[in-house]
């Protein structure tokens, strides 16, 4: 499988997910520059992890306008995969290519630590090597990542299977207590509705290699390859 | 009596405004290099109880001063109205 | 062309607004051969500054052990210290203070400091890849030190998490004698390969000079010699403008400074500091043996009507000075212009030695590079020092002068929940602590943060450790035990301790008694290092941490050390694994409370020695457990240190939520044994299946190793009595801090 990592002004993550596509997953990873035009034929496009633009405004706001970002919109519209983590989570949602929007934590507290995160369901590209009873070990780093979407959407999106991944304790309770961010419904992360585009809070490239002692984020990656190679 | 009061509060003109250089710089991507210069401060609305509007005006100028905006590096106006 | 620079020729009432001395003001006059004009006396007030010249400590300085086998570049050599790590890879490391900022301004004070010292890394072309901090602030309880530390953390936290290098480790400490004055120290290590550095250096005429980054304004002027006051009321109007960071600008620079690099049009290159443009092109021309012309009003400011000396002295943030190789031009310019930032030619490379600054067409100063920088012109100072009164007064402690108590286990729980020994969980997960995936303490804690070096089997291990009171008690014994406490750690981590960066932290160097614990403190720190062979590669030191109310803070020489792992599956980690390991003591148990967190906050003794201590025994028990470590024969091993036994066995405990059950020693008072802070102890926990192979090497190192007791399921025993359960003191122990600062 091919994958585009997109590489935006102030991105840091964007080489810990080169790391595990290209060196533990031993896929075929290209940079693409936040000012590029061509995706160079990928079959995913990922929009990584850290500070576009400082996080400046709101985060991924300005990011959002970056040149490359009308071609990964009009890709997704032909039902090509885009995965964004963290600020490539709240970037996709200020493009509107997801629903909802990532708030200020509910402590306004930057926060870094281990969480436990659920699927909701095994149907989607991202989960679908994923047991849905068990809490998979993620880390999560974000000072904005408190997901919010009206009543009605978040109404469709339940029905429609778009919700993702729920914070959750590390028996696979879904409680308040492992919020970490006062996220709406404990969403960690989501999709849209033709379920091409996902976005989550939690890194799942940060818990891939196995030096680093929690493998549980492979899943996802597994996942996406035995779907798309299927 | 109740008073309304409007504050600006803005980073100091001699200090950085990272927030606001980031924004400036993107204004192309967006079709407009016309703008720059973008300062980014906050905008604080309240209200409150005083005798006179004199005595609105000092309260709240305590309350910038004291806490609202951060002397080192903001500076601040308002305008104190009856509501 | 109009002359509107404010430039007279100076006076010696300006000499002394600006901080010099009348004998160096008339040195100035010798060195010119004329009277200075203001231009070039601020640059002489800025460079012969406390802060850049380390006027009253260099000659100290020079007495630290400078050379080990694998040091690369040694101290002062280079931006920041430089060891080999194998593989045809180094690492540069440096810690640095940013204490008096961040006593005005918290969270920028902080949040340049960062800034600052990951450029200093990655100017020499390294790339960052860990950050560490010591922190120490006044008693938690007052509203102003929470003020302080939440801005402290935040800054630090924005800063470094949007720079995108991970926080892996450091301190926080609380204690009075820091209410005014607090201490900020950061650390960065990167990693470079053997033979790509760059040196701040300038040289080859004709050369053109570059500044790039941000834009200059008036942020900071003369914050290099405010750093070398004394803090007073009046300290907040005395910094004209603060210095805000930008670590947007920041990760941008990072990255086009690599590039940079690599296309190898670069001749030299230094980042901007304290003191700005002036200490950049003196220290890189005065290395080079060269000179340079500046023009001021080619450099890119922020502000307009900026002084010829407000340019050069400002301490703007995220710039750096670039000397390209002539005919290279196009490379450099097309490297920023793709990352979106300035880059400007400033001036040239001369080969005249002196530094002649231009604006609009007038030479507004005109000065030997040499005479301005440390090593060269700039004064060395020999401080007077005496003894301070309380140093023998301390002596005098005797641990009988304190009833043994009773209530052990209510002190246990004090203690656990006590500021200085409790989780900093609150600070740590306001920093991004595994960006860049290198990380490997996350899901296995040690005593130092182990870092992997990715695409080698190599790890490093980091550590930053000073306990103050120790020090205050007794400079040189107690330094000594810095650096033996950061040996240890690392020891315990599977490292082998390698170089060491300090920051030393002290009052004001003209007061005999500072001065007194700052002499001893580097003897101190020369004895250990020598011991373990951890030659000191830079640093930086901070004077005048004091007020004039609260009298100086405790002298505190924070020791940042660097070890190897050569293979990172030798790694160590502290933790408890199952209920049934032996747990064994390495080291002597002594009758010992002195300086202990349990003697100074329980008992509210604030002056007893520093805890017993002897070098050759701690390197004996290090040498012991490296030998215990290699040979897989212990599951956990963890130093004791601040709090005592208790508090060491907690630590172990609490993250599988195992428990322990262990018998005091009969010849040591109990309080002593669970609490005293003796050093050169480990303990190590053994699977009954290595039990025999570990008491044979035990007999053979001729150590005091002793069992103390078992690993349980969670509950804890001392002498067979239920002590409570780890969950209890878990809790107390995670919540304390947040428990005052939410």
């Amino acid at each position: 499988m091919k994958f585009g990592v997109v590489i935006f002004p102030g991105s840091n993550c964007d080489h810990d997910m080169i790391h595990v596509l290209r060196n533990i997953m031993h896929q075929e990873v290209v940079e693409l520059w936040h000012k590029d035009t061509d995706l160079q034929g990928c079959d995913m496009i990922i929009l990584p992890g850290g500070f576009s633009y400082g996080d400046y405004l709101r985060s991924g706001a300005i990011a959002r306008f970056s040149p490359i970002m009308e071609h990964v919109i009009r890709f997704s519209e032909k039902g090509g995969y885009v995965f964004g983590v963290c600020n490539g989570f709240q970037i996709l949602c200020e493009a509107g290519m997801l629903p909802g929007a990532l708030l200020h934590n509910d402590h306004h507290k930057f926060n870094c630590k281990n969480v436990f995160i659920k699927a909701e369901n095994n149907t989607t590209l991202i989960t679908s090597g994923v047991d849905t009873s068990k809490a998979l070990k993620i880390p999560v780093a974000h000072g904005e990542g408190r997901y919010f979407a009206d009543a009605e959407v978040l109404a469709q999106m339940n029905a429609n299977g778009q919700i993702l991944f729920r914070y959750c304790n590390e028996n696979g309770a879904v409680d308040a207590a492992s919020n970490p961010n006062g996220a709406l419904e404990n969403i960690a992360g989501v999709c849209n509705a033709g379920k091409n585009v996902f976005g989550m809070m939690p890194h799942p490239e940060r818990a891939a290699d196995a030096v680093l002692g929690n493998e549980d984020g492979r899943l996802l990656f597994e996942s996406i390859l035995a779907m798309v190679k299927a | 009596m109740k008073f309304t009061a409007d504050i600006n509060i803005m980073p100091l003109k001699a200090l950085l405004d990272p927030q606001g250089k980031a924004v400036s710089g993107s204004m192309s991507n967006i079709g407009l290099p016309q703008i720059s210069n973008v300062r980014i401060g906050k905008h604080i609305t309240l209200e409150l109880e005083a005798a006179t509007e004199e005595e609105a005006k000092g309260m709240v100028d305590t309350a910038c001063r004291k806490l609202l905006a951060n002397m080192i590096m903001e500076s601040f106006e308002f305008t104190v109205a009856k509501a | 062309m109009t002359k509107t620079m404010y430039n007279p020729i100076s006076t010696s009432d300006d000499a002394k607004e600006l901080g010099l001395l009348p004998e160096e003001f008339e040195h100035i006059k010798q060195l010119l051969g004329r009277v200075p004009n203001f231009t070039e006396l601020s640059i002489y007030s800025v460079m012969w500054s406390e802060h850049c010249s380390y006027k009253n400590s260099i000659s100290w300085l020079k007495t630290l052990p400078r050379k080990g086998p694998h040091l690369l570049a040694e101290a002062g050599d280079e931006n920041a210290g430089l060891v080999d790590i194998g593989d045809g890879l180094a690492c540069a490391f440096k810690i640095e203070s940013h204490n008096h900022p961040s006593a005005i301004e918290p969270y920028q004070g902080a949040a340049t400091g960062v800034g600052g010292i990951n450029r200093d890394i990655f100017t020499m072309g390294a790339r960052p890849i860990a950050q560490l901090n010591s922190l120490r602030f006044g008693p938690i309880e007052s509203e102003k030190t929470k003020w302080l530390v939440r801005g402290v953390v935040k800054g630090i936290g924005n800063y470094g998490n949007a720079f995108g290098i991970p926080t892996v480790g450091g301190e926080v400490f609380f204690d009075e004698c820091y209410n005014t004055n607090p201490l900020v120290n950061a650390m960065s290590a990167g990693i470079v390969e053997v033979g790509k550095t760059v040196s701040a250096i300038s040289t080859g005429v004709g050369n053109p000079v570059y500044i790039v980054g941000s834009a200059t304004g008036k942020d900071g002027i003369h914050g290099a010699a405010f750093a070398s006051k004394d803090i007073s009321a009046n300290s907040a109007e005395d910094l004209p403008s603060v210095q805000v960071g930008d670590p947007f600008t920041e990760k941008l620079l990072l990255e086009a400074t690599l590039e940079v690099i690599a296309t190898g049009a670069v001749v030299g290159m230094q980042d901007m500091g304290a003191a700005g443009i002036i200490c950049s092109t003196s220290e890189m021309s005065a290395k080079g043996e060269h000179g340079m012309n500046i023009f001021l009003e080619k450099v890119p400011t922020r502000q307009a009507n900026m002084q010829a000396w407000e340019i050069l002295l400002s301490e703007s943030q995220e710039r750096m000075l670039i000397v390209v190789e002539k005919g290279k031009e196009k490379l450099v310019e097309a490297v920023f212009e793709k990352w979106d930032l300035n880059c400007a030619i400033i001036g040239e490379v001369t080969d005249s030695k002196r530094l002649n600054f231009f604006m609009n067409g007038e030479l507004l100063a005109d000065v030997p590079a040499e005479s301005l920088v440390l090593g060269g012109g700039a004064p060395v100072y020999q401080r007077e020092y005496s003894e301070p009164a309380y140093f023998a007064a301390s002596k005098n402690f005797k641990i009988e002068q304190i009833e043994e108590p009773t209530n052990l286990q209510e002190i246990a729980h004090y203690l656990s929940g006590h500021p200085n020994l409790a989780s900093k969980r609150w600070v740590y997960e306001q920093y991004d602590s595994m960006v860049g995936t290198v990380n490997m303490s996350t899901n296995a804690p040690s005593d130092a943060a182990i870092v992997n070096i990715k695409n080698t089997n190599r790890a490093i291990a980091l550590t930053v450790d000073c306990n103050a009171r120790y020090v205050q008690a007794d400079p040189e014994q107690g330094t000594a035990i810095a650096v033996s406490e950061a040996a240890r750690n690392i020891t315990c981590s599977g490292g082998e301790p390698s170089a060491v960066t300090n920051c030393l932290n002290f009052g004001n160097p003209y007061n005999p008694h500072v001065y007194w614990q700052f002499v001893h403190a580097i003897k101190g720190m020369s004895k250990a290092c020598e011991k373990f062979k951890t030659p000191v590669t830079g640093g930086n030191v901070s004077f005048y941490n004091q007020s004039s109310y609260d009298g100086p803070v405790f002298p505190t020489p924070t020791i940042g050390m660097l070890g190897i792992l050569p293979d990172r599956n030798n790694r160590m980690t502290l933790d408890f694994k199952k209920a049934g390991d032996m747990i064994f003591l390495l080291g002597e148990s002594v009758n010992d409370i002195s300086s202990s967190e349990y003697l100074y906050s329980y008992h509210k003794v604030k002056n007893s020695p520093a805890p017993y201590f002897d070098l050759q025994e701690e390197y004996a028990v290090q040498e012991f457990v490296k030998a215990l470590i290699k040979r897989k024969i212990v599951n956990s091993a963890h130093d004791v240190s601040d709090g005592g036994l208790f508090i060491n066995l907690l630590e172990s405990a609490i993250p599988r939520n195992l428990g322990f059950s262990i018998g005091t020693d009969f010849e040591i008072r109990k309080d002593a044994f669970l609490f005293g802070e003796a050093q050169s102890r480990i303990v190590v926990t053994v699977d009954e299946a290595h039990e025999e192979m570990f008491l044979e090497l035990a007999l053979d190192s001729e150590l005091a190793v002793s069992c103390i007791g078992q690993v349980t399921e969670g509950e804890i025993l001392v002498d067979d009595a239920p002590f409570g359960t780890v969950a209890e003191y878990k809790q107390t122990y995670n919540d304390a801090l947040g428990a005052h600062l939410n």
